[in-house]
C-alpha cells in the first residue's frame, strides 16, 4: 500500500482533472475556499476529541442503545462487510478509505451507522465526513443497505475494535 | 347528410372498385400531378410565418427549470437507427437512447457477450434493425406503463422493452413475414401485439418467378399472445391473408375492441414499379378482422402447425444474459375457414393510417393518394354484415359494399394524409404529408378546426394516449420527414425532428421544434407520474446468479482453461480487482468478466481493453457483463475504466502481462500486490 497524499495534493489534483487544463479564475478561488475548509474542520487523526464523539452525524440514525457483543449478529455483520465494504475498507491499514482499527473510539455509533446509511448527505452536510471526503476524495458509497444490516455491520466492526 | 353527400360524391369510384384486384385503371395523369406537388411542397414548404414558437408565452409552456422533471415520457422511433429514443415533453430533452435491433457501442449492447443474442435471426447475426412503431401496453383500453413494443420492418421481428429496466427484454423473429410495417400495436388488455407483413411474398417462401406473384404470395398477420406477468410473447397464430401489402393497423376498443383493422395497398398484386402500378385502383381495403373470433378457433383446435424456423430471444434479468431459442412452427389460419371474422372494407386510395377513434365507432383510413379521407363507421358494419350487405369478395373475404360501411369522407383535407390520432373531446388530427400539415377536423361533424403548417412533410403524429380509450390531449408531437432551414446545417445530412403542439385550446399552437434520431416514425406518449415511480435504480448484488458473477474482491480470479483465460474481476470507486494480470499468452482467448459491486444508483462503470475487437462494457451496479479479448502482441498492456466514475477516475486502470505463445509465465493476479481474497481477516 503506498497511496501516500497530501490533502491538499489531492485537491490540486481533483480540480485540475476536472477542469482538464489549467486552472481558472473560478477554480483557483473555489480551491482556496476548500483550503479555508480544511483549516476549519477538524482533520482526521487518531487523537479523540469530545467533539467527534458527541456528533451523531445526519441521517436515519438518532440513538443507539449499546449492550453486550451480539455474537451472532456480528457474525451475520461480517458477511455483510464482507461483500459490501472490503473493496475499500480494511481494519490495519488505510485503504480506498480509512482504516476501521479503533474506529469505534472516535466516532459515535450513530454517526458511523449514518455514514453507512446516508454517505451522500453525510459528505455534504457533516464536517468530519466532508474532512473525509476531502483526504481520501473517493466519497464513502451509498450501498443502499437497511437499518438492520447496517447494524450488523457496526456490530461486526465492535468485535474488531 | 354527409353520408348521401359524400355518396354522390364518390359514386363513380364505388362502382370501379368491385372486383378491386383485377380492374385496371391508368392513373399516370393524376400520379404525375401529386408527384408535381410533392416536389413543390418539399422544396418551397407551406406559405405564411414559420415562426410560430417564438412567443413567449410558447417558450414558458416548454420551459422546464433545472432540476424540474417533464410531464411525459415520449418514446419516439428510432427508425433506421434501429433503436427507440426517450424523450421528455414538453422539453424535448433526449434521455436515452434504448438499443433494440442495433449494436450499441455505448453501452455494450450487441457486442457484450451477454446481449449478442438479442440480435440473433434465422440468418444469423444481424447488427441493424430499422425500427418503427413503438405502442405502450394497455390495460381496459389506457396505458399502463409496463412495457413498450415496437417493431422491425427489415428483417421481421418485434421486440419488448421493460418501462422499469428501460431496456430490451425480448425480440421474437416473425417468420413468414417481410417488410414487418403493420406492427406493433396491442389489444386493449394487451392480450396480443399484432405484427402484420407489408410486402406479399411466397408463404411459405419458395423458388418461383417473380411475374407470377398474382394470387400466389400471401400476407401474413400474426397475433402475437402476452404473458401477462412477465411480458413473454409467443406466436400465437398466424393468419395466411391475399397477397396485398398490409400498412397500418389498429385495434378497436370498447363496442368494436374484439376487432383489428389493418390497412391494405397493392390490392393490384402488382410486382414491379409499384409507385405506378400499385397506385391503379382508387379503393384498396381495410381488413376488419373479429381477433376474438380466431382465438376461440384456435382454442378449438382451428389451424394448421406448419413448419417455420424462427428466432427467440430472451434477456434474464436474473442471470443478465439472453438466449436464443430456436422456434419450429406456427399455427396458420387460414381465413375462408373461420365465416364471420375476416371482411374488407373498401377504403379509399392506398390508405396509410389505419386509426380508430376512442369510442370505438370511427375508423379512420388516410387514403394517403386520396383527395378525401374515408371514416368508417363500426355499428354500420355490425349492422351491413347482419344484412350481408357485400360486393362480392376477395380470395373468399366478403367485400363490404362502400356506402353500407361509409360514415363519411372528409373532403379536401389536404394532400397526403398519412395518419390520424385523437383527443378526448370528439376531435382527429391528421398529418398530410405532401402539404405539409396537420389538420384537425371534428369526428362526428366531419369539418376541419383548424389547420397548421410543420416543417416539412410530417409523417406521423402523437398523442399521449391518442391512440387508446383516454387520450391525455395537452400536447400533440409531429414528426418530420424533412428539416432543411430549421436548424445549423451540419453538411449535406440533416436531422431528422419532431413539433411539439399545445391541443388542449381551440386552436393548435406550435410550442417547439427538437431534433430526434434516425427517422422518427411514429411515438408513443405517456404521463411521466405512470412510469417514473417504478424505474430500476440498481441491481441488488445479492440478486445477481450471472454465472461469472463476483460478490466481494475476495472472489476475483483468473482461471486458465486450454487457451482461454477467464478473468472474474470487479470494479467499485475507483478500481478494479485484480488489476495487475499475468500469464496470459498471445493466441489466448480472454474473457474479462466483470462485475459492478455498486450499489448506488447512477454509479455505472465502463471497462475496455487495448486492442479488443469489441466495444467497451458499460455495467450497471450490481450487474456483470462480459467482452473477449485475443491479445496479438507480446507486452504490457492497460485497461481502464470508461465511464467518469469519481474524482479518482483516471486512477481506474489495470495492466495484463502478454508472453509469447508456448510461455512459461504462470497465471497470477494481484490487487495491491496481494492477491485478493488471500488475507486472513480484512
Amino acid at each position: 500500500m503506498k497511496i501516500i497524499i497530501l490533502s491538499l495534493v489531492t485537491i490540486t489534483a481533483l480540480f485540475f482533472t476536472s477542469c482538464g487544463g489549467e486552472k481558472s479564475i473560478e477554480s483557483q478561488q473555489a480551491e482556496d475556499t476548500i483550503k479555508e475548509n480544511v483549516d476549519e474542520v477538524i482533520p482526521e487523526k487518531t487523537s479523540e476529541t469530545s467533539d467527534e464523539m458527541t456528533n451523531k452525524g445526519i441521517g436515519p440514525i438518532s440513538s443507539i442503545e449499546l449492550g453486550e457483543i451480539d455474537d451472532a449478529l456480528a457474525m451475520t455483520g461480517r458477511e455483510l462487510f464482507k461483500i459490501n465494504c472490503t473493496a475499500c475498507h480494511k481494519f490495519g491499514k488505510r485503504y480506498i478509505g480509512p482504516a476501521l482499527a479503533g474506529l469505534t473510539d472516535r466516532r459515535s455509533p450513530e454517526w458511523i451507522m449514518n455514514m453507512i446509511l446516508n454517505p451522500d448527505v453525510m459528505v455534504v452536510e457533516d464536517p468530519i465526513a466532508k474532512a473525509l471526503l476531502e483526504e481520501y476524495s473517493s466519497p464513502m458509497a451509498n450501498q443502499q443497505l437497511t437499518e438492520d444490516e447496517a447494524r450488523a455491520i457496526f456490530e461486526f466492526i465492535r468485535t474488531r475494535n | 347528410m354527409k353520408q348521401e353527400q359524400s355518396s354522390n360524391l364518390l359514386e363513380q369510384e364505388i362502382n370501379t372498385q368491385l372486383n378491386i384486384y383485377i380492374m385496371k385503371k391508368v392513373f399516370k395523369s393524376i400520379f404525375a400531378t401529386s408527384a408535381i406537388i410533392a416536389l413543390f411542397a418539399s422544396c418551397g414548404g407551406p406559405s405564411g410565418s414559420n415562426k410560430g414558437a417564438l412567443s413567449g408565452n410558447a417558450a414558458e409552456k416548454v420551459y422546464v427549470a433545472p432540476g424540474e422533471h417533464d410531464s411525459h415520457y415520449a418514446f419516439i422511433s428510432g427508425g433506421f437507427s434501429g433503436q427507440l429514443s426517450v424523450y421528455g415533453l414538453p422539453s424535448g430533452r433526449l434521455f436515452r437512447v434504448i438499443p433494440v435491433f442495433s449494436q450499441d457501442p455505448e453501452k455494450g449492447y450487441g457486442y457484450n457477450e451477454e446481449t449478442k443474442p438479442m440480435l440473433m435471426t434465422s440468418h444469423g447475426f444481424i447488427p441493424w434493425g430499422d425500427s418503427h412503431h413503438p405502442d405502450i401496453s394497455q390495460t381496459e383500453g389506457t396505458l399502463d406503463g409496463r412495457w413498450v413494443f415496437i417493431n422491425e420492418n427489415n428483417t421481421p421481428r418485434i421486440a419488448r422493452i421493460s418501462l422499469k429496466t428501460f431496456e430490451t427484454e425480448e425480440i421474437i423473429e416473425i417468420p413468414n413475414s417481410a417488410g414487418n410495417h403493420s406492427s406493433s400495436y396491442v389489444t386493449e388488455n394487451s392480450e396480443y401485439v399484432v405484427a402484420g407483413t407489408r410486402f406479399a411474398i411466397p408463404f411459405p417462401q419458395r423458388d418461383m418467378p417473380i411475374n407470377e406473384m398474382k394470387g400466389n404470395f400471401k400476407g401474413a398477420l400474426s397475433f402475437l399472445s402476452i404473458d401477462q406477468e412477465t411480458g413473454h410473447m409467443d406466436i400465437a397464430w398466424q393468419i395466411k391473408m391475399p397477397g396485398f401489402d398490409y400498412d397500418k393497423c389498429h385495434p378497436g376498443r370498447g363496442a368494436s375492441s374484439d376487432w383489428f383493422f389493418f390497412t391494405t395497398y397493392n390490392t393490384e398484386e402488382s410486382h414491379t414499379l409499384m409507385e405506378v402500378n400499385a397506385s391503379q385502383n382508387d379503393k384498396d381495403f381495410i381488413a376488419a378482422i373479429n381477433w376474438k373470433k380466431i382465438e376461440e378457433y384456435v382454442a378449438n383446435g382451428g389451424g394448421t402447425k406448419t413448419p417455420a424456423k424462427y428466432a427467440h430471444n430472451n434477456w434474464d434479468d436474473d442471470t443478465h444474459t439472453a438466449t436464443t431459442t430456436w422456434e419450429n412452427e406456427v399455427l396458420v389460419v387460414d381465413p375462408t375457414e373461420i365465416p364471420g371474422a375476416f371482411y374488407f372494407l373498401p377504403t379509399a386510395k392506398s390508405p396509410h393510417g389505419c386509426d380508430v377513434d376512442p369510442t370505438g365507432e370511427y375508423i379512420v383510413g388516410s387514403g394517403k393518394l386520396a383527395a378525401a379521407m374515408t371514416i368508417h363507421s363500426f355499428s354500420k358494419m355490425i349492422k351491413a354484415i347482419e344484412n350481408k350487405s357485400f360486393d362480392g369478395d376477395a380470395y373468399g373475404i366478403p367485400i363490404i359494399q362502400f356506402e353500407a360501411v361509409n360514415y363519411g369522407m372528409l373532403t379536401q383535407p389536404g394532400l397526403g394524409p398519412l395518419h390520424t390520432e385523437f383527443d378526448s373531446r370528439g376531435n382527429a388530427y391528421t398529418t398530410f404529408f405532401i402539404s405539409s400539415e396537420v389538420v384537425k377536423w371534428n369526428i362526428k361533424d366531419l369539418k376541419i378546426i383548424d389547420r397548421h403548417p410543420v416543417y416539412y412533410s410530417v409523417g406521423h403524429l402523437m398523442i399521449p394516449g391518442g391512440n387508446s380509450r383516454t387520450p391525455d390531449d395537452k400536447y400533440m408531437v409531429a414528426m418530420n420527414k424533412i428539416t432543411k432551414d430549421r436548424y445549423l446545417p451540419t453538411g449535406p445530412e440533416v436531422c431528422q425532428s419532431a413539433q411539439l403542439f399545445d391541443i388542449s385550446g381551440e386552436k393548435m399552437e406550435l410550442l417547439l421544434d427538437f431534433p430526434t434520431i434516425g427517422e422518427p416514425h411514429y411515438a408513443a406518449g405517456i404521463a411521466a407520474d405512470k412510469i417514473e415511480a417504478n424505474t430500476t435504480k440498481i441491481y441488488r448484488l445479492a440478486d445477481n446468479k450471472h454465472p461469472y458473477a463476483v460478490k466481494s474482491e475476495a472472489e476475483t480470479k483468473v482461471v486458465r482453461k486450454g487457451n482461454e483465460v477467464h478473468i472474474y474481476m470487479s470494479m467499485i470507486r475507483s478500481h478494479f480487482s485484480p488489476d495487475n494480470i499475468e500469464g496470459v499468452k498471445v493466441g489466448d482467448k480472454v474473457f474479462f468478466h466483470v462485475t459492478n459491486l455498486e450499489q448506488d444508483y447512477d454509479v455505472p462503470h465502463g471497462i475496455s481493453m487495448i486492442g479488443a475487437n469489441t466495444s467497451e462494457l458499460l455495467i450497471m451496479p450490481g450487474r456483470t457483463s462480459t467482452f473477449t479479448w485475443n491479445p496479438k502482441q507480446v507486452g504490457v498492456w492497460p485497461f481502464y475504466c470508461t465511464d467518469f466514475c469519481s474524482a479518482l477516475h483516471q486512477e481506474m486502470q489495470g495492466y495484463v502481462r502478454v508472453s509469447p505463445k508456448g510461455s512459461s509465465v504462470p497465471i497470477t493476479y494481484t490487487l495491491d500486490d496481494e492477491v485478493p481474497g488471500t488475507e486472513e481477516e480484512f
